[in-house]
Formats: C-alpha cells, sequence, structure tokens
C-alpha cells in the first residue's frame, strides 16, 4: 500500500472554553495534495494546531488518526515522529540555538540512538536542500528563526520539510509573505516532495500558490467546518467570485466561528 | 543569633604563615592588620539574601598539592579543562595552595610578561605587587571578608603586561582545590599597563560535595590607560564551599575590560562583579551566566560605576533556576557627576525550571548626571510553552527541547567566552548542572 492515511472525523475544538471547530470530517491519503481555504477566523490553523498538538487547543470530541493509530494520544514529538509535519503560520523565534543545531536535532529525534546522522552527512544534506530552496547559507548559523523575515521563515520551514521527509504534511499559509520568486522556489520544494508516499494538506488564501501546486482537492471552511468540497476548479472559483456564492448556497450569514448555521 | 564572631585563625598563626612564605615585610604588616580589622569589621550584606548562617569561619587553612611533570599526568578531574593535543603555551596550574604546573611561552617572557603564582610574585616583583595590591580596586577594610582574605590570602596569581605589549595568545590559570577540606582565599591581581592587551581565562574547581570549606576569592584588574583586559572565568565549587567571590575591574582612559563570567557553583555563593570606569572612554561589558539546583542560595551582583566622560557599561545577566536554587540578580549601573555622555545598559534574565526555584532580578540605576544615556531590562519567566511547541513538532522529544532552549538562553555569554576549549567546558558544566 502506498502511504499513510490521514483520518480527521467529527473533530471539535475549543481554545480556552471557546468551542472553534464543530465537527470537522477530512481523510488525506499518500499521494494526495489537498487544498483548505476559507476566509479568516474560520478555523482553519485551529485545525492544523489540535492536528500537532498546540496546548491551547483543547480536542471535546471526534477522532483524528494517522494509520489506526490515535493521534490525540500521542505527544507532540510522537505525532512528529509518527510521519506528521506542520508548517506554521507563525513559527516560533529560538534564541541561541542555531538552525543548523535544531535540524539536526530534528533528523537525530528520528534515529535509533547510537545511529546519529554524521556531521558530514547532514551537511552535505543540509546545504543541497539550502541550494535548492535559494535559502542563504548563512541562515544555517542564525538563531532559529530569530530576526528572520517573514518570507525567510516560510523558506525555513521548507527547509525542514524538505529535510525531515514526514508522511503526511499540514502547511499552514506557507505562501503568505512570500515575493513571487520565493513562491516558486517553495511550490519547486513542495513538489519535489510529490510521490505516493506523501500526502498534504495546503492552507491558504490564494489561488497562485494552487497554480504551482495543483491540489486534487479543495474544501472550504466556514464556521469551524468544511462546508464544502470539489476539485481544483472549486479554488479557481473562489478566486473569481468570492465566498458570498457559497455563503449564500448555504444560507450563512456570519462565516466567523463564533457563529452558528 | 549573632555573627560568629571567633576567627579560625590567630595574630601568631598568620606571622608564622607570611614568615614561612618568605614574604616582605609590607605584605606581613598588611595581613596582621587586616587581622585585626577582621574583627571588628561587620560582614558584607548583600541585597535580600542573609549570609550570616553560612559557613565562612569552618575550613582548614593550609594545603599543598603534588606538581605535575607534565601535562600526561593530569587526572580525570581536570582533563575536560583542557585540550591536552593543544595545550596552552601559557598555563597555570595551582593544585590546593601549590602551583602544581606552570609554563609561560618564551616570546612573552621576552616581552617582560610577568605570570606568575603570587607567592612567587611577592619574592620577586614584591615592589609591582605593591602598587596594586588591594589598592586601586578592592580595600582590605570593605568588610570583614576582605580583611579576612587579605589575612589569610594562601594562593592566586599575578599577571603583569608591560607597557605596549598586546598579547594575542590566551593565558589560562586552573584553580583546583584538590583537598575537600582546604580553604581558598586566593587573590588574582591582573595588570595591563598602558596601551598593552591580554586576554585571561580562569577555572575554580572542586569535589568537596560532603566536606565543609570557604573560598573567599578577590581578584583585582587594572586596565591603564588605553589598555584592554579581556577577561574569562568558569568558577565550579562543589557543594561543599561557601563562595565569596569578588572581582573588579579599573579602567582608566580609552580603557576596556569585558568581562564573561561561568558562575556554576554548586554551594552557597555571593559573587560580585564591579567595574570602576574611572577614565574618559573606558569600556565594560560584564556578561555572566548562573545555574543554581539543589538547595543553594546565591547573591549575585553585576556593577559598573562610571566617573570618566563617555564612559560605556554594558550588563548582561543569565540565569538558570532550577530544583530548590534560589539567586538574586542586582544590575546596577552607576553615573557619577561629571560623568557626562556615558551610557549605562543593563539586562537580566532569570530561567525557573521548577515551581520551587526562586529567582529575583533587580535591576537599579543610579544617576548622577544629567547628560547620559541608560536602560534596564529584566524579566524572571519560564520556559516558553510555544518555543517548547515548535520544537516538539518537529520529533524533537520534551527533555532535548528544553536542553536545546536553555543552552540557548545560556549562549549569549557562553560563545563569549574568549577560549574554545574552556566555551566547550562551560557548556559540559552547564549540561551536568541542568540535567
Ligand atoms: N486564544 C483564543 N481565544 C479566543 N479565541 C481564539 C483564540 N485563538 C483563536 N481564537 C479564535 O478562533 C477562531 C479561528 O482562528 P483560526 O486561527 O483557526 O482561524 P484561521 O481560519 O486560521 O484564520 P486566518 O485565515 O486569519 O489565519 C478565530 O475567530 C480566532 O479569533
Ligand atoms: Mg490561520
Amino acid at each position: 500500500m502506498a502511504g499513510s492515511t490521514l483520518e480527521i472525523k467529527n473533530l471539535h475544538v475549543s481554545i480556552e472554553g471557546k468551542e472553534i471547530l464543530k465537527g470537522v470530517n477530512l481523510t488525506i491519503k499518500g499521494g494526495e495534495f489537498h487544498a483548505v481555504m476559507g476566509p479568516n477566523g474560520t478555523g482553519k490553523s485551529t485545525l492544523a494546531s489540535a492536528i500537532m498538538g498546540h496546548p491551547k487547543y483543547e480536542i471535546t470530541d471526534g477522532s483524528v488518526h494517522l494509520d489506526g493509530e490515535d493521534v490525540l494520544e500521542m505527544e507532540v514529538d510522537e505525532r512528529a515522529r509518527a510521519g506528521l509535519f506542520l508548517g506554521m503560520q507563525y513559527p516560533s523565534e529560538i534564541s541561541g540555538v542555531t538552525t543548523s543545531d535544531f535540524l539536526r536535532s530534528s533528523i537525530n529525534a528520528r534515529r535509533e540512538e547510537g545511529d546519529e546522522i554524521s556531521l558530514m552527512k547532514f551537511i552535505k544534506e543540509m546545504d543541497s536542500v539550502l541550494d535548492f530552496l535559494e535559502i542563504d547559507k548563512n541562515m544555517a548559523q542564525r538563531y532559529l528563526n530569530e530576526g528572520f523575515s517573514g518570507g525567510e521563515k516560510k523558506r525555513n520551514e521548507i527547509l525542514q520539510l524538505m529535510l525531515l521527509k514526514p508522511e503526511i504534511a499540514i502547511l499552514d499559509e506557507i505562501d503568505s509573505g512570500l515575493d513571487i520568486d520565493a513562491l516558486k522556489v517553495v511550490s519547486k520544494g513542495i513538489n519535489k516532495l510529490r510521490d505516493d508516499n506523501f500526502g498534504c494538506l495546503i492552507i491558504t488564501h490564494y489561488q497562485r500558490l494552487l497554480n504551482y501546486i495543483t491540489p486534487d482537492h479543495v474544501h472550504v471552511m466556514m464556521q469551524g467546518r468544511v462546508v464544502k468540497s470539489g476539485g481544483p476548479e472549486l479554488a479557481q472559483r473562489l478566486e473569481a467570485e468570492g465566498y458570498d456564492w457559497i455563503k449564500e448556497e448555504l444560507g450563512i450569514e456570519d462565516e466567523t466561528v463564533g457563529q452558528n448555521a | 543569633m549573632t555573627v560568629e564572631t571567633k576567627l579560625p585563625y590567630d595574630k601568631s598563626y598568620v606571622e608564622n604563615y607570611s614568615v614561612n612564605q618568605n614574604e616582605p615585610a609590607w605584605m606581613k604588616e598588611l595581613r596582621l592588620q587586616a587581622l585585626e580589622q577582621a574583627e571588628h569589621l561587620e560582614m558584607p550584606k548583600p541585597d535580600k539574601t542573609k549570609i550570616n548562617r553560612w559557613n565562612f569561619t569552618r575550613f582548614k587553612h593550609g594545603a599543598e598539592g603534588e606538581t605535575f611533570s607534565s601535562l600526561k599526568e593530569l587526572p580525570a578531574e581536570l582533563e575536560e579543562f583542557l585540550d591536552k593535543d593543544n595545550a596552552p603555551e601559557n598555563l597555570l596550574i595551582q593544585r590546593n595552595n601549590s602551583v602544581a604546573y606552570s609554563t609561560l611561552s618564551k616570546e612573552l617572557r621576552d616581552k617582560g610578561v610577568i605570570f606568575t603564582d603570587i607567592f612567587t610574585a611577592l619574592k620577586e616583583h614584591g615592589e609591582l605587587v605593591q602598587r596594586y595590591y588591594m589598592k586601586d580596586a578592592v580595600s582590605v577594610d570593605e568588610h570583614r571578608l576582605t580583611a579576612l582574605h587579605a589575612a589569610l590570602m594562601n594562593g592566586g596569581i599575578f599577571v603583569h603586561v608591560p607597557k605596549n605589549v598586546q598579547i594575542d595568545v590566551p593565558i589560562q590559570t586552573i584553580f583546583w582545590q584538590e583537598d575537600p577540606e582546604a580553604a581558598l582565599f586566593n587573590h588574582v591581581l591582573v595588570v595591563a599597563e598602558e596601551n598593552s592587551s591580554l586576554t585571561y581565562v580562569e577555572n575554580y574547581i572542586s569535589q568537596n560535595q560532603n566536606e565543609e570549606t570557604v573560598a573567599n576569592i578577590v581578584t583585582e584588574v587594572i586596565a591603564q590607560d588605553n589598555a584592554k583586559i579581556s577577561f574569562g572565568a568558569v568558577d565550579n565549587f562543589a557543594s561543599g564551599t561557601t563562595v565569596y567571590n569578588n572581582r573588579r575591574g579599573v579602567a582608566y582612559r580609552d580603557a576596556t575590560i569585558d568581562w564573561a563570567l561561568g558562575q556554576m557553583n554548586d554551594g552557597n555563593t555571593v559573587s560580585e562583579n564591579i567595574t570602576h570606569l574611572i577614565g574618559d572612554n573606558a569600556v565594560s561589558n560584564a556578561k555572566t551566566v548562573s545555574v543554581g539546583r539543589g538547595k543553594q542560595i546565591q547573591n549575585f551582583t553585576a556593577k559598573i560605576v562610571h566617573f570618566g566622560k563617555n564612559s560605556e557599561g554594558h550588563i548582561l545577566q543569565h540565569g538558570v533556576m532550577k530544583e530548590s536554587a534560589t539567586s538574586i540578580f542586582n544590575g546596577i549601573g552607576k553615573i557619577e557627576h561629571g560623568a557626562s555622555k556615558s551610557n549605562a545598559e543593563q539586562e537580566s534574565r532569570v530561567l525557573m525550571l521548577s515551581e520551587k526555584a526562586r529567582g529575583d532580578a533587580n535591576p537599579i540605576l543610579l544617576i548622577d548626571e544629567d547628560d547620559v544615556t541608560a536602560g534596564h531590562a529584566a524579566s524572571v519567566g519560564r520556559v516558553d510553552p510555544l518555543q517548547l511547541y515548535y520544537l516538539m513538532s518537529r520529533g524533537i522529544s520534551q527533555a532535548e527541547a528544553e536542553r536545546l532552549i536553555i543552552h540557548g538562553f545560556l549562549a549569549p555569554v557562553v560563545n563569549q567566552l574568549p577560549i574554545e576549549s574552556v566555551k566547550n567546558q562551560l557548556t559540559q558544566v552547564i549540561e551536568r548542572k541542568v540535567y
């Protein structure tokens, strides 16, 4: 069988007592690219964060399974080692820890003790990805995300993605803040990973990313749910017409999560 | 309870000690006078830390140590302090109260650099030592501990760099208290004459976890006009040693004194690092890292006093507290009247790793001049859960993620240490203390 399967069922998530996700269902299989779109404040980042195990989000109902394993039972690091990756909308800055040391620790975390990647091999791998993503090599010696520009942070997330080679990746607005050239480079990176063993959920506001990375499925979130799914043509229609037609179709007045349909 | 007033060693002991060391008369006199003063002087009163029950009186005063004929003989305890294959050219190892090993490159000897233990210095360079010893920096009668130090001084070194001599390679000393009961009254005197420069690094080590003793250290660092001194240290006394460590710098016109101090003792510690910027345009950067663990109580003071115009003082203190450790971090920037155009900056950050740990950052600015700039920042906090989450989301375990964050937190000072082997050693000490 090719690739892993991430299965999200009836997921309900609260933050500080306020329910944000109200029953999300989604299945992502190896080889598939999914796009999740939706207006601001409709729960997209909440979905991504809850899957990865962000400490602020509380799961109140539903399930997430990766190849049948209960993801919600796992610690954050276990989720990562099981094959999940989240490219974050707002990655943390970590002073005093170089990007390179962090990357090496991340790679070694997936390997047995005594089988750590050699420094030579690590540098070689890192350098080739840095080249591929057209990132200045000095960045590896800078402290993780500290003082990085918005675009540099996003490239750094893709650098991690490419080095860690997860089974299923969730990329939260990986395109925001990128200039046109960076957008191309980042897309090139994501497309390079495309194969039967890699599934990806791309959260984005813009069709322009999807021009480079063609999704197999497109989902629209409103009010903390997936309210519509379709093929790549759905994203194109959203780009052209906005969200009003969906709201009309579904009788939604306020799409944010505070409201109930 | 009041302070224990009885001194453990009397006049005849001190007199004999001085005579046995063949010290010059002025030194004997200074010791005896100090002993007398010690009886009347008060203990120091570090802000917010009570030290009156600490052990400053139970110790053994003299202990010899055997010499090493080569670095190959170094015991395991010391190996990590040196890169043996790349041994420093200028190194002194003090074992208890004796010199166990000492080397100074021919080049530096030819240039007139003095780097020797304090007793040899008293014999061979008595006048030079007398000119600086407890004069410009620390005074004998500041309080009981400085007086006791002067009376009972039983180790230390003298470094003297002549005018216009620039030293590129570092000078390193290791003070090893091998005898678990032996007290160390160490005196380090570093003098850089006009237009000279040097990098000096020292380590304090002991292994006494059960035996109690005392370290009472005075370090005086003098930078004459336009001299530059980079001073690095890793203090690593074991939990049985109560430490009073007074490192003081005096910088004259256009001089710079930079400090990078790893304050890693395991016992109760009062550590003060004060620099007086006497001359115009004098500069000091004081960077310290500390880790507290167990039940130890520590009080750290980093202080820069501006007298000279256009003088520049920067203090950066980072501390990590775990278990039930308690620490006070005093950061003091003082600008005297007349020190116009000066700048006093300071930053103190404390990271708490447990509920019971206590950390307190006290930023103080005392300014007696209008035309100056000054700033301070202080914080006491815990490991940021979002940083942990980010690291763990890449598969890194919580323990390893915390380790990365803590090392990162201490990095600004660790990276400042001027010798690679000492930097690595500090990293190892941190590793040991934090995990
Ligand atoms: N700590 C919090 N307390 C209360 N509400 C919160 C908190 N954090 C997030 N929310 C709310 O949850 C809702 C969903 O936020 P989320 O970040 O998932 O939206 P999003 O779809 O990713 O939006 P965007 O497109 O702007 O990134 C928003 O209304 C937000 O204000
Ligand atoms: Mg979002």
